[in-house]
């Protein structure tokens, strides 16, 4: 049965920005799919409002919309491109709602477009609860005893039948948003409340608890012969209680005979065909009960998943391109082993080496948050590593976390008390199995361990193997062969055993090699070396035969970015694709390093080789070693892939590893306050005034000689980790307090003078030596002081002249010249009055860069990944690789103004007492995705950036104003143009006392600590939580400070959250978002595709 | 306190690793298993009679050994390899570990390896004799004493494994078909599976005569798997054509399906590193429809896949083929009325180990014996 021939065209929705609970693992999906589609010949029309992703680059599809998805908008897309068919199980769950919407409102009838790969009533039947519990109860199996509710009335009810504690969750959410573990009635009473609300039905499912139960997903597959095959078993080591994402989990499954797995089989085979799932791959999880083997289905999810993502990286098997395949109509024996090429999909991947994945969190940038894991992902990101064992594989992936306490230590004494550790233990948190293993060396017994946490004894014993190990080689009388093989068996690093043995990493490394132990590298196959593999996908491993095939191609390495975290995600991955695309192209053979399985980095057919390995200095030595061994290696890029391997260029450089690009002495250089300072001096650029300290002490002196407010921040790092605004020598102190120095530092401490109201500027260039090419520059739309990633920016900038863009220009080539940057340089800027201030300088890919590149139809990265190997900018412009004259500062007037706004995670994190985190944003980044609004003029594409970022501007209604003194001066204008659109204004005293001296009429609403009024008037936070009001307008008083949220509009803010209203709390965003209402109101938005943009962009047609 | 073991291949690679299981010397052909569950059914199934099975799951014994899924009574491999043993088992069903169980049986076996290079090594030499030993480390003596082995090529191994007496396994439920299953190697899963459809099966030694068989008034004839090279078991053969001529219904699997190409006048090869494992994609080519299967077989039938053959018993062709490579999977035979008189297939469809995909095929047995099929 080939392919279907009644469709042309395929639409194929994305999922939107990161967040948590739906990273890039659905760019991978995505961009697999839409590579097939057009392989077989489909029209693909594609929408998805993150430009950060692979798959929006416009030659994955025919017409690519950076629209927000939504269902008006996406209805736009299909009036406009009316495709056949519409595929909708790639995009997580984002696009399965949006699809449903679609559906619901008749829109997909209407234009005749035809769902491919689970129809509407599969996925409701998958999704839906009640009608799942009875597909399960058909087939003869049980799901938890549990009870739908639609009210919190019912929700008491099913808590008085099945006891406490009990498990919430509620429909149609992703990543378990709204679900917990409610001990008692106060628990329940807010977590389902919360849940009824994030439930787009209404629904929540109150279950019996199975915590501590065995925890198991399969991922299954079906095409429309009913031909279904298993792809992937997945265990996890934190058992029932901990949400999948949250936990560390194995695949293929570690404790099941065969019988039990046979009848997971059996089931979820059943359940596949029973829901209706006619083409493509579903995830389906069960839970074990470790007494008495009472197996429960939990739940299925009817599209491709987060786990699907990892099945398809732990098996080779690439489950969103063969679930793309069989929606148009293949059935899986007609499609061919990518990896094999001579054995068809029709199979079961069998795996001869252990996967294992580890979450990766961000509690520090959300110091108030509860972090105790639960039902409610809460991790940033995933690091997978892959190992002959277990042990090497936990070892690895521990590692490839890049967080020196993940990793097992056993540096220093024991600790003496055992107690402490068995209690901390009992709550699962992000690095449990840390403490577990600090529990094993301080005397734990296997069975106090299980009885702590649930881990199966089996996971438990593999602890005691590496601790026991560890204590081989420590009692070992000198590191022989033997000790080292063996540690290094069980994963073990040269600088765990440096640590041990208290020697260096370096002389570790030193004798291993003399002694001629390296790792050698095998290949995943899907099918354990019963055929040979033609893909080159491999993984280390301490064993005999290494598989790397000789070549005489010359090879460029890429360093990735490892596990994604706030920061550092999806941008640096598509700068490390881009440079592999580019480099593919030019004839060198490409080799990806990186250690996350939600990327397309990591696909099998990325790059000519894949290494899927920690990026540690050991690691990524023994790579370039191989290769060297293989054939000639053309350099290593590490400046695509952030700070990750950026962190790691010295050390390579002195290990003789040739990096391309920049130089580690460059990169240093940029870092350097010092060096810096002098580039800057040279060139006569003008900087903040800052210094440098290395004590508390040292800090208030600079800070006293440079006037408050200051910005202070350690060194060497991404994404504004520990950066602060401070306003007085107290703040300063409680921040340095906060930044883990008391007397010293173990890094310098960074002190900038602080520029209050200038217009932040982010410029992402390419230089080769000679010529300067200006990538881009962004006006940011909030003041400096909001990170960069935080802040919404607009390309082409919204108010600069020409002459600001020349300076700016001129500013940078002259910083590229002084760094001595060759390839990708970011240049944070900021103009205060005429003064063009210099922030920083990274000589390196930036966040931006596919923002930009989208933006200005320029390949940045790939252009980068040129230069960095050798060519000029003149050459690359004579190859059209970039354009041949002008560039992204000297953009055509017909040039569309894109928005690119940040979506922050802060539904997603919970105080201990409940409440939400404070969403005020500052100098530390805590969003965790993108959108980007393209449009004609600013407020439209403003407009579509809030669409996209699920805060969509009101049209009309209710607006409530609070601001801090020093903003209401600036907010009395927008406000006013508000009450004109027709918004009625709802104000706090003060403010509302400074609207009406201003002539616009305001309601005033009474503060929280007010409480209600003597009729029964509301707080302005009931308001907010019985969702009266359509946007907030809240501006912090003062400036933020770590952890300790501000009272004052805290509450506010927060139920704003709870109740997703859009929540505005920077004068700046409310001018620009007063810009969007406004074209909202003005008349209908429409879509364009990115390839329509094109001509424009380039200047090909009149304004 | 770990003992050194080392492995000699014919060709002479060698492998040393640690010893498992029991200590001392054995041999036997070198395969690989590529199933990542279910070594216990794999240990006791008797087809692995004289083989050095090698896993390539690296953690074995990981649920330890229970007293329910045995598939015969005793561990029959020769010798076993895995690279990564459990310490502890852990599972609720679990009795004792597997390392307890290889050194009561007296199984040596060999731990810590390179699975992976031998499995390659296997994969493109082709499975062959081997050794392991924790008494000669020296890889030339060991090789020595490999070659020394008979090969499995030739080798008549049912009667080695065969029961000594015939037993009878009773239908659950309504009793509603009598079965001769002629055991050549037989599974414990295969007559519980068609006892679970109310056939009462009559397990008999591979040497039953045409008229042990006939004296209990079969309904249909089965034969089993079983370990060895088909071209020896010259018994079976004559007497599955003598039950053909009576037109009595037959169900074989594994070597029951050599034995019966054999039977129709087809040969038999021995494949290069054969097929073991529980993920092995086949074609019902009658249906297009794909069956994952459990297989377990060095030895496979010569037929044309497009063509029929014409038997004295009926019209011969291929049923089933494996999507891998091609191999003959199944067989049939049907009458000049098209009625399908008997089948068989190369896999399991008992699969103990394995997936239960083709479990429909003892449904289409009890079809043969109603006349249905």
């Amino acid at each position: 049965m080939p392919r279907r021939t009644d469709i042309e065209s395929v639409l194929v929705i994305g999922s939107g920005p990161i967040v948590i609970g739906q990273a890039c693992e659905f760019d991978y999906s995505g961009t697999q799919a839409c590579r097939v589609l057009r392989e077989e010949g489909f029209r693909v029309v594609l929408v998805n409002s993150n430009p950060a992703t692979i798959m929006t680059d416009p030659e994955f599809a025919d017409a690519t919309y950076v629209e927000p998805i939504t269902p008006e908008y996406v209805e736009k897309v299909i009036e406009k491109e009316r495709p056949n068919a519409l595929l909708a199980t790639l995009g997580g769950q984002t696009a399965l709602n949006a699809a449903i919407a679609l559906h619901d409102n008749g829109v997909l009838e209407k234009y005749g477009v035809e769902l491919i790969g689970a129809s509407v009533d599969a996925i409701q039947r998958g999704e839906n609860r009640e009608s799942f519990k009875h597909i399960v109860e058909k087939l003869g199996a049980e799901v938890a005893r549990s009870r739908i509710c639609h009210s919190l009335d019912d929700v008491m009810g099913a808590a008085a039948e099945l006891g406490y504690p009990l498990v919430v969750r509620p429909s149609f959410t992703m990543g378990g948003v709204g679900s917990g573990m409610a001990y008692d009635e106060a628990d329940l009473r807010r977590i389902a409340g919360a849940g009824l609300v994030a439930s787009p039905t209404t629904e929540v499912l109150i279950e019996e608890s199975i915590l501590g139960w065995k925890e198991y997903e399969l991922e299954v597959m079906r095409d429309k012969a009913d031909n279904v095959v298993i792809i992937c078993s997945i265990e996890n080591v934190d058992p029932m209680g901990v949400h999948t994402g949250d936990s560390v989990t194995v695949a293929p499954a570690m404790t099941l005979t065969d019988r039990e797995y046979q009848v997971m089989r059996d089931l979820a085979i059943g359940i596949i065909r029973e829901v209706g799932v006619d083409t493509g791959g579903c995830n389906i999880q069960f839970a074990v009960n470790p007494e008495d083997g009472r197996l429960i289905v939990i739940e299925m999810n009817p599209r491709v998943s987060r786990s699907s993502a990892l099945a398809s990286k732990a098996t080779g098997f690439p489950i969103a391109k063969i679930a793309a395949k069989v929606a148009i109509g293949y059935t899986l024996d007609e499609i061919p082993n990518d990896i094999t090429k001579q054995t068809p999909a029709s199979f079961e991947p069998t795996l001869d080496y252990v996967v294992v994945k580890v979450p990766r969190f961000a509690f520090e940038k959300f110091p108030a948050a509860d972090a105790t894991l639960t039902t409610h992902m809460k991790s940033v990101g995933e690091a997978m590593a892959i190992g002959r064992n277990y042990t090497e594989a936990l070892q690895k992936a521990l590692r490839s976390l890049e967080k020196p306490e993940a990793r097992f230590s056993w540096k220093g004494s024991p600790a003496t008390e055992l107690e402490p550790l068995l209690e901390a233990i009992k709550t699962p948190h992000d690095g449990r199995l840390r403490t577990v293993m600090d529990a094993i060396r301080a005397g734990a017994t296997p069975e106090q361990i299980f009885e702590a946490t649930r881990i199966d004894p089996w996971f438990v014993d593999q602890l005691y193997l590496i601790h026991e190990t560890a204590l081989q080689v420590a009692a070992a009388p000198r590191l022989t062969p033997e000790v080292i093989k063996l540690a290094k068996r069980h994963g073990f690093s040269d600088l765990q055993l440096a640590e041990i043995r208290g020697l260096t990493e370096d002389v570790v490394r030193g004798v291993r090699q003399a002694l001629g132990i390296r790792p050698v590298y095998k290949t995943v196959d899907t099918c354990a070396a019963e055929f040979a593999a033609e893909t080159p996908y491999h993984y280390s491993s301490y064993d005999e035969e290494t598989e790397v095939a000789p070549r005489e191609t010359p090879a460029v390495l890429i360093l990735g970015s490892g596990p994604n975290r706030i920061g550092q995600g999806i941008e640096f991955d598509y700068s490390c694709v881009h440079a592999s695309m580019a480099l593919r192209d030019a004839g060198y053979c490409t080799v990806m390093v990186n250690c996350n399985p939600e990327t397309v980095s990591t696909d099998y057919d990325t790059s000519d080789r894949l290494y899927f390995e920690p990026l540690t200095c050991e690691d990524v030595l023994e790579i370039v070693y191989a290769e060297m061994q293989a054939g000639p290696v053309a350099g290593v890029i590490v400046q695509l892939g952030g700070q990750t391997p950026l962190g790691l260029a010295q050390r390579l450089a002195d290990a003789g590893v040739p990096i391309v690009g920049t130089s580690p002495e460059a990169i240093h250089l940029a870092e350097e306050r010092g060096a810096f300072g002098k580039v800057l001096a040279d060139a006569s650029l003008p900087a903040p005034k800052h210094g440098t300290a290395l004590s508390a002490e040292g800090a208030h002196e600079v800070a006293e000689e440079i006037g408050f407010p200051v910005l202070v921040r350690p060194s060497y790092v991404l994404g504004g980790r520990g950066m602060e605004i401070v306003y007085s020598s107290a703040e300063l102190s409680a921040a340095l307090e906060r930044l883990g120095g008391g007397a010293a530092f173990e890094h310098p401490v960074l002190i900038d003078r602080f520029l209050d109201d200038a217009v932040e500027i982010d410029v992402d260039g390419l230089f080769d030596g000679d010529e300067l090419f200006l990538g881009g520059v962004m006006e940011h739309i909030e003041e400096a002081g909001v990170h960069s990633g935080d802040s919404s920016c607009a390309l082409p900038p919204i108010t600069l002249g020409n002459a600001d863009i020349e300076k700016i220009r001129a500013s940078t080539e002259a910083i590229a010249r002084g760094v001595g940057v060759r390839g990708l340089l970011n240049v944070q800027y900021a103009l205060a009055g005429d003064v063009l201030y210099v922030l920083e300088a990274n000589p390196r890919a930036s966040r931006t860069v596919p923002f930009v590149s989208k933006a200005t139809a320029t390949p940045l990265a790939k252009a980068a990944a040129r230069v960095m190997l050798g060519a000029t900018i003149a050459e690359l412009r004579s190859e059209g690789m970039l354009p041949a004259v002008g560039d992204g500062g000297t953009l055509p007037a017909s040039t569309p103004i894109a928005v690119k706004e940040a979506v922050m995670p802060f539904n997603r994190f919970r105080t201990i007492d409940g409440r939400s985190v404070d969403t005020v944003l500052g100098p530390e980044m805590r969003s965790t995705g993108e959108v980007m609004g393209m449009d004609d003029n600013f407020g439209t594409a403003f407009a579509k950036s809030q669409a996209g970022a699920s805060q969509p501007l009101p049209g009309s209604g209710k607006v409530f104003v609070s601001v801090a003194n020093r903003d209401k001066r600036h907010m009395i204008f927008p406000v006013k143009r508000l009450a004109d659109l027709g918004f009625q204004i709802y104000a706090t005293e003060g403010t509302a006392d400074v609207l009406r001296r201003n002539g616009v009429e305001a309601v005033t609403v009474r503060k929280s600590s007010q409480g209600p009024g003597p009729n029964g008037e509301p707080t302005i936070v009931q308001m907010v939580q019985d969702g009266e009001l359509n946007l907030i307008v809240n501006t912090p008083i003062g400036i933020t400070q770590g952890g300790s949220p501000r009272l004052d509009g805290y509450e506010i803010r927060s139920a704003a959250v709870a109740r997703n209203i859009p929540c505005i709390t920077t004068v700046q965003g409310l001018a620009a978002a007063v810009q969007g209402i406004e074209a909202q109101q003005a008349g209908d938005i429409g879509v364009r595709s990115l390839q329509d943009w094109v001509p424009r962009i380039r200047g090909d047609v009149g304004v | 306190m770990s003992q050194p073991a080392l492995l000699v291949l014919e060709d002479g690679r060698a492998f040393a690793g640690t010893s498992y299981g029991a200590t001392g010397e054995t041999f036997g052909e070198a395969v690989f298993t590529t199933g990542m569950t279910g070594y216990q059914e794999t240990l006791t199934d008797p087809s692995y009679h004289r083989q050095i099975v090698t896993q390539t799951a690296p953690h074995i014994g990981n649920t330890g050994i229970n007293d329910e899924d045995d598939e015969s009574q005793k561990i029959w491999v020769s010798g076993y390899v895995v690279r990564d043993p459990a310490r502890v088992p852990s599972n609720w069903r679990a009795k004792r570990s597997l390392d307890e169980q290889l050194k009561g049986q007296g199984i040596v076996g060999i731990s810590g390896i390179d699975t992976r290079a031998l499995t390659r090594h296997l994969r493109e030499r082709g499975a062959m004799r081997a050794g392991i030993s924790t008494e000669v480390l020296d890889p030339a003596a060991l090789l020595e004493k490999v070659l020394q082995q008979p090969k499995m090529a030739g080798a008549d191994l049912a009667s080695e494994v065969t029961t000594f007496e015939p037993y009878v396994v009773p239908a659950e439920g309504e009793k509603r078909f009598t079965v001769v299953a002629l055991d050549l190697g037989i599974k414990s899963m295969t007559p519980k599976r068609m006892a679970e459809r109310g056939i009462e099966v009559h397990v008999m030694p591979a040497t039953a005569s045409l008229e042990e068989v006939l004296a209990v008034d079969p309904d249909g004839i089965f034969m089993s798997n079983g370990p060895g090279d088909p071209e020896t078991t010259e018994h079976p053969t004559t007497l599955l054509k003598q039950l053909l001529e009576q037109n009595k219904p037959y169900f074989g699997i594994c070597f029951g399906n050599q034995v019966f190409g054999r039977a129709l006048g087809l040969g038999t090869f021995k494949l290069k590193y054969g097929h073991r494992g529980i993920n092995q994609p086949v074609l019902d080519r009658a249906t297009g429809k794909v069956e994952i299967t459990a297989q377990n077989h060095g030895f496979a039938v010569d037929a044309p896949i497009e063509e029929t053959v014409e038997t004295p018993y009926g019209t011969a062709e291929v049923s089933h083929v494996s999507l891998n490579d091609n191999v003959v999977e199944g067989l049939r035979l049907t009458g000049r009325d098209g009625r399908v008189l008997a089948f068989s297939v190369q896999y399991h469809p008992e699969a103990a180990a394995g997936p239960h995909d083709s479990a429909y095929l003892f449904d289409r047995f009890v079809e043969l014996m109603e006349g249905r099929a």
